[in-house]
């Protein structure tokens, strides 16, 4: 009952004006930028982030406009899947399976309308699923010394890479470059310079959220530029959706659906480096395989948009319990979640919950009220989202670039960091091309300064003995799953991740 | 080709950044690990990894005509304009030109990019300056 009553807290922290403005505020940006082809969650919370801090917002309202914009984002992606055939993220590529074909046959606005209310569904129960799991992941934290949380962090490393690339060279070379990234600066322990050049912007260190916005933000410019992809998605194509509710015998016949797959949602979104698109794929899968009897999915079964839908906001929920709980997030928007709460001096991990419970439930009670106006808006209101996917790339892509020019200017008002933006935009451009996932980049530059610190502590403490890091059970424990969390994906991975490909289309490369 | 590249081209970072660990100087209240450990574990990482990828490319990734390259590189340089003139002739008329630019690179009409790229910078400047008071760069004109 403990956790009611911190709940009540929380909602009496949510349920003020501001906050409620903000919620709607971000609802409604996500679901837009989740439509859109082109901005997925990560871009769109990464550009929105400069925005949250110069509006000079505290911890608390921050992260419910940023976590607003996730659930919505994840709510946006299917509209333009059903009506477009084209994933306006990638969660939502496995909606496009059975979205389209149901607009084909005239049943746009039931599959809009189904589909938003299994978001709800999946999001619903995996926020319960948050309230019940992150304080005993808690638990377990509490634990952990310096030894265990540096095997967590190599454990995170190691997984990441497994669903984000086929290839693990690539997902390696990416955290170590991360890491060395976030090497450059004073040494917080000894107080030297490191990897400076004598540059004296370089001492601070480089700002993670200059790497996020430019790896993520500028790099999509840059890909509309080359592919030269200026106009809408949906010019000269007739959006017609029609009746906006689904009749009862189709929920009837999606429920347990839906309910099945929120579990297992839910589960692939707490593992780490699954996230989103591997929940909303095996959901759709799994279903195929249990209720697919008479080989309906794929031709338009509504229950084959339902389970990929639920899947996916169900998994959103997930991939918030690692971050929360342990600091170490477990897809590429709650990396730069996690890049949030850091630049706002909180500390996510096991003492977030005893040192600043005011976020933490503010923020879970948050996520119900926008899970709330997220399926009030995306119902009667999708009409609105339909008609903004006219906006056509070549008007969107210029105020993309230009707002995250702003936003970092806003920050540090700097021509410098503007300049590292466009270093980070380009490379990002390239790795992009040569198929090396960014997330892992992200979360080496986040991680990497107390990913160090606690090496250092650990053999400290141990009088210089490097052993000391696979000295308890625990740790070893996690070096064990890192260790095949990293071999698996060389040996099975390249299968699923190809059944994945076959239906991505060349739209938004960036993992969530 | 393109992964036998990179990954040599990572090989030589990864050797430059051992070497500049190596030169970072230590100081002389260290502790039992220091400054130079973690980032030459980071070094190994990278390095083994480009050899990897090196050794056993991907196969060739589509890369755009030489006039797509350009084109990007055209982007980035107008950006690096963009950057550096901003704090001189102010926020709102570095906005309009830089997005005026891309939106005609995008591929839309002259007419068309003029009223994105002034839309954006006008609409940038109201909502973000002059509503929710965030300070832009001020050109000889005060904005």
């Amino acid at each position: 009952m403990e956790i009611l009553s911190a709940l009540g807290d929380g909602f009496a922290i949510a349920l003020t004006f501001e906050n409620l403005l903000l919620a709607l505020l971000g609802c409604f940006l996500g679901t837009v930028m989740g439509a859109l082809p082109g901005l997925g969650p990560s871009n769109g919370v990464a550009i929105l982030i400069p925005l949250a801090f110069t509006l000079g917002l505290g911890p608390t309202p921050s992260l419910i406009l940023l976590t607003s914009v996730y659930y919505g984002a994840m709510y946006g992606g299917r509209i333009s899947s059903i009506l477009l055939n084209i994933p306006g993220d990638e969660p939502a590529m496995m909606t496009c399976l059975d979205g389209h074909p149901m607009a084909k046959k005239g049943m746009a606005g039931e599959a809009l309308s189904l589909s938003g209310i299994a978001s709800f569904v999946g999001a619903f129960f995996a926020t319960w699923g948050l309230i019940l799991l992150a304080p005993q992941l808690v638990k377990v934290a509490l634990l952990f010394g310096p030894a265990e949380y540096f095997a967590l962090f190599a454990l995170a490393f190691m997984t990441l890479g497994g669903v984000s690339s086929t290839n693990q060279a690539k997902s390696a070379f990416a955290a170590a470059l991360g890491l060395g990234l976030a090497m450059i600066g004073v040494d917080t322990q000894t107080g030297v310079p490191r990897f400076t050049f004598g540059e004296v912007h370089l001492y601070d260190g480089l700002d993670f959220l200059v790497a996020i916005v430019g790896l993520f933000a500028l790099s999509e410019v840059l890909i509309f530029l080359e592919e030269r992809h200026g106009s809408a998605s949906a010019e000269g194509r007739k959006l017609s959706v029609g009746r906006l509710t689904p009749p009862w015998s189709m929920i009837k016949q999606c429920t347990p659906t839906m309910l099945r797959t929120s579990v297992l949602g839910f589960v692939a979104g707490v593992l780490p480096g699954a996230g989103a698109s591997l929940g909303s794929f095996i959901s759709y899968s799994m279903e195929k395989r249990l209720v697919d009897k008479e080989g309906t999915f794929g031709t338009g079964d509504p229950r084959g948009v339902a389970a990929p839908e639920t899947g996916n906001n169900a998994a959103a929920g997930g991939a918030l319990v690692p971050m929360l709980a342990l600091g170490v997030p477990g897809s590429g928007t709650t990396a730069v979640l996690l890049a949030v709460l850091l630049s706002l001096n909180i500390t996510p991990g096991p003492l977030l919950f005893t040192q600043n419970p005011d976020v933490v439930w503010g923020l879970i009670a948050a996520l119900f009220i926008a899970n709330f106006m997220l399926l009030a808006m995306n119902i009667p209101m999708v009409g609105i989202f339909t008609r903004l996917l006219m906006v056509p790339p070549r008007v969107l892509m210029p105020v993309v670039a230009m707002v995250s020019f702003v936003g970092i200017y806003g920050i540090s008002g700097s021509s410098f960091d503007l300049l590292v933006m466009i270093g980070f935009g380009v490379m990002g451009w390239v790795l992009r091309k040569l198929d090396v996932p960014l997330v892992p980049i992200i979360l080496g530059t986040l991680l990497g300064n107390s990913m160090e610190a606690n090496l250092r502590r650990a053999i400290t403490i141990d009088n210089g003995d490097w052993w000391t890091l696979v000295d308890s059970p625990l740790s070893l424990g996690l070096w064990a799953v890192a260790i095949i969390g990293f071999i698996m994906p060389i040996i099975f991975g390249r299968v699923v991740k190809n059944k994945m490909r076959q239906r991505k289309d060349e739209e938004g490369a960036i993992s969530d | 080709m393109s992964d036998r590249i990179f990954g040599v081209f990572g090989v030589l970072l990864a050797i430059g950044y051992a070497m500049s660990a190596l030169a970072i100087e230590e100081s002389f209240l260290s502790d039992a690990v220091g400054p130079k450990a973690f980032p030459l574990i980071i070094a190994a990482i990278l390095g083994i990894s480009s050899a990897v990828i090196a050794i056993k490319p991907d196969p060739e990734p589509h890369w755009p005509d030489i006039g797509r390259f350009v084109e990007i590189a055209a982007a980035v340089v107008v950006m690096v304009l963009y950057a550096e003139f901003l704090p001189i002739i102010g926020f709102v008329f570095a906005t309009a030109l830089a997005a005026t630019y891309l939106a005609w690179r995008l591929g839309s009409t002259i007419i068309g990019s003029v009223a994105t790229g002034v839309g954006t910078s006008v609409g940038i400047y109201v909502i973000f300056h002059l509503v929710l008071g965030l300070s832009l760069a001020r050109g000889p004109l005060g904005f």
